[in-house]
């Protein structure tokens, strides 16, 4: 592969800090990452700050306003109950996030504990992996996820659980892939000959080196999951009301009538589930730019 | 091949070639103002260690520098009288793989993995030639023979994959060769390769030269490679040219200071004789282009560094006619 | 070649009992009483709860009802519906045609659009070609898909009256290719919208790969047009991982059918997989999950073939 004597040179003499400036600034250069970065940071405090930002209580229930177009006192409306549409549009970024947040870290951090242990150990543990691994992506995930979700019951809390569940064998492939890349490495080798227990080799030498495309990974699996519980929540199996979330707010315009005639209700928390997983996917993006492998 | 090679006229100039790169820490120089004559017939060698820029020199005659980030900022290129910088890319089409031609340094990933030989092999023919498919691939064939691969007409349907690395690597030799140019570029072409095969390739080319009366370039790390088949040889540093002379005469007399060094660090059978217990080196590492002083690039490392050095880049100097070097020792 | 395919097709049958056999504990491990669903408004007594439930079998233990279900399995029976008291086998094949002519028209559209625009993204990279390109494909990855399809719905629909609102045909009217692909486009297209998105960012990656490799420098080496080099040497190399990718799709399709089936009236396999969710219809949950089962399973294996025989590295490699 053509490299060209300036990159070679370059890295040959940057210590490992340098490469984190370098994909700090290789991110920054990305202009579309870093617009998603600001939406993201800025959806984030949405959720954070919600209880200060909504303007009224989002499951407050009031009949006599319902089906009402935007108004000063409701600035996107009402829905078909009488809630405060912007109220609840602000409060389900708190589910969205917590879903995406939760069920990564979730397989995340299963996926990271067997696909090390499966690639630096090998032998039997791998082969168990591994065969755990092809079953469960053998599995049609959209049917498991609708019917657990569907026969236990739809909650925040399920959800988070089955993507949890189902998401981790990707991760552990990919850090199983890793882990022998660079099991093989100098330093890896050094802190074997110098004795270090296995755990520490792990924690110190390993697993600080295969995380760049995990994180990659585990960004775009954010954008994922959301639009995952979107729709679920859409189809009535996820997150059920009164709780705000953008997927069942958009549960109401399957009428045709509502989709026709009252879009407040139906075109912002769709915008938003757009906005949110746009704007991780860019960041998702720009992370693997930075952390590209190849100048690794 | 030791002796001279009378003055014929080159069939290939550099004057003041500058190729630059952009990356995300800077500008850098691959190739700083080089000058360089090839004589006709004559097989020159550039060597000089990884990253000095030599690869770049070729694919620079070539104009095969990936846009984006290099490019040639300066400098003439005369190709047979003609200045190469000046062509467009269309103009440049019909030079490539015609009159000039390359062989890369890794043949396992040169060739196209999803094409037989005989279909890459044809097509460039057919780029060049008025030819019809079926000729093209007796001229193929023709071409395999030419660099002694066993049945040719057999070996010409199989795949990339289905040959090892030192028949790959005369593939893309046949691949230099099918259209008869007048100068090929030889980057590193034994370096991928077992050291027995090494000796095969290098006999080819020498073999070819013979035949077809080809200028070359020889482009290596490898000073024996350099003393074995080259008549003339440039010696280059971190993007500069420090030496150019005759092979015979670098050998016998390297005068800039790190051709000496590079010229020691050649392990010799006997050294227990001179009480040598250690390899020689040349101290220090290469700099980083980016980082270079407004001196000598091989300031730092220099045994025999003066003030100056460090303050100027050295001119070129001609010592005894043919031999140049770029050195204020010698001012 | 042969070896190969028949291993896979082996290995495939102990995959899809344990498939089966996993999603019938979930699905009777489930709180729920079937029965309440059958029963529904009527007032029986419990005796004739009870009934009921001896006739069905559902007093059995769970593995003796598995095996039970496996042997009607291999007589090709798959039960019969607890709603509507149809055979499974009818129900879900009534609804294979409409789901699979809408996965091919999707992959057709999808493939066919997004590929030249993946690599003329690629080759025009950084300009606003590519910009453009990127824009659209990420957008088709995070638009929620039901968003999108309420969208077309209220623009094509509902302002343009361009197409219908759902539905597989005009009632009424008979069989009609015409109607049908009108019926089909709206649907179709909010599908495709996202798969373009995926195949774009994945032409354009292995597009990019491939133009940095060694033999494009080859080609151009030898003076062939850059169209040369990127049709012939490019192109052929880069399109090869879209081949497994075509596999693929389908079982990613299918999660997307599902939902959209839902928006649009659409009597496919994912409708019913949902009616069947919603009303603990059993029978043909697992009749639905056989099939997604075999249907991934047979995507995957028919990635590796087209790839295997695509790759020359890969078909001969058995000729030494």
């Amino acid at each position: 592969m053509m490299r060209d004597a300036a990159d070679h040179k370059a890295l040959l003499e940057a210590p490992r800090q340098t490469f984190r400036s370098l994909a700090r600034r290789r991110f920054l250069r990305h202009r579309l990452a870093l617009v998603g970065a600001v939406i993201v940071a800025a959806i984030v405090l949405m959720a954070v700050f919600a209880p200060w930002l909504a303007p009224h209580d989002p499951n407050h229930v009031n009949i006599m306003l319902a089906r009402e177009g935007p108004s000063s006192g409701h600035f996107l409306g009402s829905d078909l109950v009488g809630r405060d549409v912007l109220s609840r549009l602000i409060y389900g970024s708190r589910v969205s996030l917590s879903v995406g947040l939760l069920a990564v870290g979730v397989y995340m951090a299963i996926g990271l504990i067997l696909g090390c242990v499966a690639g630096y150990f090998g032998g039997w543990v791998d082969m168990m992996v591994s065969r755990m691994v092809d079953a469960v992506l053998s599995f049609p995930t959209l049917m498991l996820i609708l019917v657990i979700v569907g026969l236990l019951g739809p909650s925040l809390f399920n959800i988070i659980l089955v993507l949890g569940f189902l998401g981790w064998p990707e991760v552990a492939r990919i850090v199983r892939g890793q882990t022998l890349a660079v099991r093989e490495e100098l330093y890896v080798l050094s802190s074997e000959a110098a004795g270090a227990p296995s755990s520490r080799i792990l924690l110190k030498d390993i697993l600080p080196n295969i995380m760049s495309p995990v994180i990659v990974n585990a960004t775009f699996g954010v954008a994922r999951a959301i639009l995952i519980e979107a729709g679920l929540s859409f189809l009535g199996m996820g997150v059920q009301p009164p709780t705000a979330s953008w997927g069942n707010m958009l549960n109401d315009a399957q009428s045709l009538s509502i989709l026709e005639t009252m879009p407040w209700m139906w075109v912002p928390p769709g915008l938003m589930i757009f906005i949110a997983t746009i704007s991780i996917n860019f960041v998702g993006d720009g992370l693997r730019d930075a952390l590209d492998p190849k100048l690794n | 091949m030791s002796d001279p090679v009378e003055d014929k006229k080159p069939v290939l100039s550099l004057r003041g070639l500058t190729t630059v790169f952009k990356t995300d820490l800077g500008a850098v120089k691959a190739v700083d103002s080089l000058d360089l004559d090839l004589p006709t017939g004559a097989t020159l060698g550039i060597v000089g260690e990884s990253g000095c820029g030599k690869s770049t020199v070729g694919l620079s005659i070539m104009k095969l520098i990936p846009e984006p980030p290099g490019r040639i900022a300066s400098g003439e290129i005369i190709f047979e009288g003609e200045d190469l910088t000046k062509l467009s890319n269309r103009q440049m089409r019909s030079i490539r793989g015609k009159k000039i031609s390359i062989i890369f340094q890794e043949p396992m990933t040169s060739l196209n993995p999803v094409l037989r030989i005989g279909e890459t092999l044809s097509e460039v023919i057919r780029t060049h030639q008025r030819v019809s498919r079926k000729l093209a691939w007796e001229k193929s064939i023709d071409a395999l023979d030419k660099v002694r691969i066993p049945s040719p007409h057999i070996r010409i349907n199989d795949y990339p994959h289905e040959m090892s690395g030192g028949m790959r690597q005369r593939v893309m030799i046949a691949l230099a060769i099918c259209c008869e140019p007048s100068l090929i570029i030889a980057d590193e072409p034994t370096t991928a390769l077992d050291v027995t095969i090494q000796a095969q390739i290098l006999s080819l080319l020498r073999g070819i030269k013979q035949a077809l009366g080809t200028s070359i370039i020889l482009i290596t790390h490898n000073l024996g490679v350099i003393a074995e088949n080259t008549e003339k040889v440039a010696v280059m540093y971190a993007g500069r040219l420090v030496e150019y002379a005759d092979t015979a005469a670098l050998f016998d007399s390297p005068l800039h200071p790190y051709t000496q060094g590079l010229v020691l660090t050649v392990p010799r059978l006997g050294a227990r004789k001179e009480k040598q217990s250690r390899l020689n080196v040349i101290p220090g590492l290469v700099p980083n282009l980016l980082n270079l002083g407004p001196g000598c690039h091989f300031a730092d490392r220099c045994t025999c560094v003066m003030d100056r050095c460090r303050r100027l880049k050295p001119d070129v100097h001609i010592c005894d006619e043919k031999h140049l070097v770029r050195c204020w020792r010698y001012a | 070649m042969h070896t190969f395919i028949i291993r896979r097709f082996l290995i495939s049958i102990p995959v899809i009992l344990l498939i089966t056999m996993i999603m019938y504990l979930i699905v009777n491990l489930a709180p729920g009483d079937p029965i309440d669903m059958l029963v529904g408004q009527q007032a029986l007594t419990p005796s004739e709860i009870e009934q009921i439930r001896i006739s069905l079998g559902l007093n059995e233990p769970i593995h003796q009802r598995y095996l039970k279900w496996l042997g009607q399995l291999a007589r090709g029976n798959l039960g019969f519906s607890y709603l509507d008291h149809q055979p499974v086998l009818d129900r879900i094949a009534e609804r294979l045609v409409p789901t699979f002519s809408l996965m091919f028209f999707v992959i057709l559209v999808s493939y066919i659009t997004a590929v030249p625009i993946g690599v003329i993204s690629a080759i025009r990279q950084y300009t606003w070609i590519d910009y453009l390109a990127t824009a659209l494909a990420f957008s088709g990855i995070s638009f929620p898909n039901f968003f999108s399809g309420l969208v077309g719905i209220y623009f094509f629909s509902l302002v343009l009256k361009w197409l219908p609102t759902g539905g597989l045909e005009t009632i009424g009217q008979g069989f009609s290719m015409v109607d049908r692909l009108y019926h089909l486009l709206l649907p179709g297209l909010v599908l495709a919208f996202r798969e373009m998105g995926v195949l774009v960012r994945y032409t354009r990656s292995s597009m990019l790969d491939v133009i940095r490799q060694d033999y494009v420098r080859t080609a151009r080496a030898g003076g062939l047009s850059e169209w040369k080099v990127i049709l012939h040497h490019a192109l052929r190399n880069a399109l090869l991982p879209l081949i497994t990718m075509l596999g693929l799709s389908i079982p990613r399709l299918f999660a997307g059918v599902v939902i959209i089936e839902q928006i649009f009236q659409w009597p496919g396999m994912g409708r019913l997989a949902i009616e069947a969710i919603l009303s603990r219809d059993y029978p043909v949950l697992m009749g639905l999950t056989l099939c997604t089962a075999v249907l991934v399973l047979m995507g995957n294996l028919l990635a590796d073939i087209l790839y295997g025989v695509a790759d020359p590295r890969i078909r001969l490699s058995g000729k030494r």
